[in-house]
């Protein structure tokens, strides 16, 4: 592959193409119905948690505001359904510790109708008002990020920005949420590309799709605007082409530097489920109150791409799927390659879940025996930042963790599971270099 | 009832291969050339096949208890290294010779590093390396191919009593076969000056360690594995380039004193030695481009120790060369960091 890479300049060097799995692409999304009872952690969002605005035993529309932003890098949290507030209180997530959360006991006569709403007249809105609109809106990147958005859309006066690239590739095995939505609300996304564009004052915007979602292309090209400052491209099906970096260099050839942002290159990035919810949210002055998410999976029964209020735990999305009765399976949360797995069926849809995946009995081989590293330097040759896992391992081993951070860019792996995946001796390479991380996090502060 | 509920850290998937399947890949790999080896020299072949063979994979598990790791035989390792082993030595090495190689390679080569991964050198090679400074003779004494009591009679040496040197084999030998020499065809050219032609290379008429003459059947054992990705192509490509390279610019400076490319190629343990030994995974570079350095290397040095050394074959040692310097190789060879600029460092 590597030798065939020299002809395609148009991807990134390196990666996997793991077995796409993407069984759900063909069928439209549905709406799964409103649990009994919500949990919304106050902390769905990268920066402060949300600071509720309510008290147990209030009564709440949906779309209301339920917590607001603390500070800039905050985002408020809206009720997904009418209801009441039962608690505030500590509840499971899906990194283990508890969190404070607003717990909302939905009445059963909920509505899909959202009764709560502060549309802004976007026509004459300046940038400024466009992104105070969308942090209002509680949005955060959809693709897994959770990144507050305007937060991602506030560019320094010394960055010029002059391109927004809208990341379509959903490079993730078994995700095809973000497929769905492009097919299914191209007008939406292009309503939410112009006023991420107008946000960040760029002329121009790219659409990146990978090559095995053409449908999607040939959707959103219908819906382009004349003028010609939205184009999309198809770009090759390699993982892990969604990461930024990697969809950066593949649509303009520009490799941003180590320990920079797009923006250091003129770039912003946001994900096309983003854009597409903001398109539907912001003329309507909606807040953030559902996602789709693709439940799927070997063990469930009734895989598809759903509308989930966010706030539904685990266990209500997984009886609606059809979770096969297995006594011993992994859940997943967002794609394979990069998910987090849960312990409890208790944990919430947030708003940064993308998929939640359910491995059963048949797909859990027993514990896999782990070799030593026998250097064949296939994590090499996969490694998109190129690294060199193989000796960031034998570091890490070693716990050398020092090393690891200045002579061997630990700093630039962003986890995308590639070295793992290949790993023939079976080491958790990405479990290694995570715990690295923290270790050297803990130093510096 | 809940079900229970297993904690994996990302990623889900993986791609299924394994350090197992990898290696009894390469043991299916060498089983036609061990094959070949036994139908060309007879029962002196398959038995120091099989001696060698059981000696490393009793090695390894007497230090698998002694240094109370878990049985590690599973891994096929120990198996690849006595074969390959086996193959590099005369076809009628005395056994216990035998013995000591594999047991040598094991421990030496393999066992006193940590095993599996933390050798330094291709275990293999050590082995061979050893017995052929302990027993000079021995390792220099060959026996013709295609005699016609191949499957009836083994040869003197191979049942040496241990400890004992082995019995002088020229008049069998002769016996055995018309016109045998006892020569390999890179000694035949260094001493006396003769070229075998490209036709008894690939007749497998020549004389030569039990695995190394079957060139063609050594590259399509190697070309399975290379689809396969259970080896990586650039390492033999590398070493028979730069050799037959370094051949060609000799030839070109006097044409009547060195061989042709071809030669360099087909004679010798080259061709096992870049398809089977120098691509072992765990003492060749991990970088791409340092791949092709450690490669090129060995090819040089190969050709350099066959034309000015004291020895007549030169591969064993380019290898062993070769992987002592893979990690400094890996040093100097890091790949470049995404998006960092060239010569300066982030």
């Amino acid at each position: 592959m590597s030798f065939l890479s020299i002809f395609h300049r148009n991807t990134f060097a390196r990666g996997v193409h793991p077995d796409a799995h993407k069984s759900t692409a063909g069928s439209p999304i549905r709406r799964m119905p409103f649990a009994s009872r919500m949990i919304l952690p106050l902390a769905q969002h990268i920066g402060k948690p949300a600071v509720p605005l309510v008290r147990a035993g209030e009564e709440v529309v949906r779309g209301q505001p339920i917590a607001k932003a603390d500070g800039f890098l905050s985002v408020p949290i809206h009720a997904p359904a009418d209801g009441v507030i039962e608690a505030i209180e500590l509840k499971a997530s899906a990194r283990g510790p508890w969190v404070e959360s607003i717990v909302l006991r939905v009445y059963e006569a909920s509505i899909q109708q959202v009764g709560w709403a502060n549309p802004i007249d976007l026509a004459t809105a300046t940038s400024h008002d466009i992104i105070q609109a969308i942090q209002d809106s509680g949005m955060v990147g959809l693709g897994g990020a959770t990144f507050p958005s305007h937060a991602k859309l506030t560019v320094p006066a010394e960055h010029k920005i002059h391109t927004l690239i809208v990341n379509g590739c959903e490079c993730e095995p078994y995700l095809t949420c973000d497929h769905r939505l492009m097919l299914e609300y191209p007008d939406d996304l292009m309503v939410g590309t112009r006023l991420a564009m107008r946000a960040i004052g760029a002329e121009r915007a790219i659409i990146g799709v990978e090559d095995n979602k053409l449908d999607a292309v040939e959707a959103i090209r219908k819906c382009l605007p004349a003028d010609g400052s939205i184009t999309v491209r198809a770009v090759p099906t390699k993982y892990p082409q969604g990461a930024e970096k990697m969809l950066i260099k593949s649509l303009l050839n520009v490799e941003v530097p180590p320990g920079k942002l797009p923006m250091h290159v003129g770039v912003v990035v946001n994900n096309v489920g983003t854009l597409a919810q903001l398109g539907q949210l912001l003329p309507a002055g909606e807040g953030l109150t559902e996602r789709v998410v693709t439940v799927t999976g070997p063990g469930i029964r009734k895989p598809g791409d759903y509308w989930v209020p966010i706030g539904t735990p685990m266990r209500t999305v997984l009886e609606w799927a059809g979770a096969a009765n297995s006594d011993e399976r992994e859940i997943v949360l967002g794609g394979p390659m990069m998910g987090q797995a849960v312990a409890s069926l208790d944990v919430p849809v947030t708003k940064g879940v993308s998929g939640i995946l359910v491995f059963d009995k048949l797909q859990l081989e027993g514990p896999r025996r782990v070799w030593p590293c026998i250097k064949c330097g296939e994590c090499v040759k996969v490694c998109p930042m190129g690294l060199n896992p193989s000796m960031l391992g034998m570091l890490a081993a070693q716990r050398e963790y020092e090393e690891m951070g200045s002579s061997f860019h630990l700093g630039d792996c962003f986890e995308c599971g590639c070295c793992t995946y290949v790993c023939p001796s079976h080491i958790p390479l990405v479990q290694q270099f995570r715990v690295a991380k923290g270790i050297l996090r803990g130093k510096s502060t | 009832m809940t079900p229970r509920i297993e904690l994996r850290t990302s990623p889900h998937v993986v791609k299924g291969a394994s350090v197992e399947t990898i290696m009894f890949n390469v043991v299916l790999a060498l089983l036609p050339i061990a094959a070949f080896s036994v139908w060309q020299y007879g029962l002196s072949a398959l038995a120091s096949l099989i001696t060698v063979v059981l000696a490393c994979i009793g090695s390894e598990r007497l230090f698998n208890k002694l240094s109370g790791q878990h049985n590690t035989l599973s891994d096929w390792s120990a198996t690849i290294t006595g074969l390959l082993l086996a193959l590099s030595l005369p076809p009628a090495f005395p056994l216990w010779m035998g013995v000591v190689a594999g047991f040598a390679a094991i421990a030496l080569g393999k066992a006193l590093f940590g095993g599996i991964g933390f050798n330094v050198m291709n275990p293999a090679l050590v082995g061979r390396a050893f017995v052929q400074a302990a027993f000079p003779v021995a390792i220099t004494t060959w026996i013709p191919a295609f005699s016609p009591q191949r499957f009836s009679e083994f040869a003197p040496t191979t049942f040496t009593t241990p400890l004992m040197q082995p019995p002088d084999i020229s008049v069998w030998a002769k016996q055995a076969l018309d016109g045998f020499t006892g020569a390999t065809p890179l000694a035949r050219w260094k001493f006396e000056n003769v070229l075998a032609t490209p036709m008894d290379f690939i007749s497998g008429s020549v004389t030569a360690s039990a695995g190394e003459t079957s060139a063609i059947l050594i590259l399509l054992c190697g070309a399975y594995l290379a689809v396969r990705k259970f080896m990586d192509w650039r390492i033999p490509v590398a070493i028979l380039g730069s050799a037959a390279l370094t051949a060609q610019v000799f030839q070109m400076i006097d044409p009547a004193r060195y061989p042709d490319p071809l030669f360099v190629l087909l004679s010798g343990g080259i061709m096992l030695g870049a398809v089977f030994m120098a691509s072992d995974m765990a003492t060749s570079p991990v970088t791409p481009k340092g791949v092709w350095i450690y490669g090129a290397l060995i090819g040089v040095l190969t050709v350099m120790i066959r034309y000015f050394g004291g020895l007549t074959e030169g591969v064993m040692y380019a290898i062993l060369i070769g992987n002592a310097l893979a990690p400094l190789i890996d040093q100097v060879t890091q790949p470049k960091v995404f998006g960092q600029v060239k010569g300066k460092k982030a």
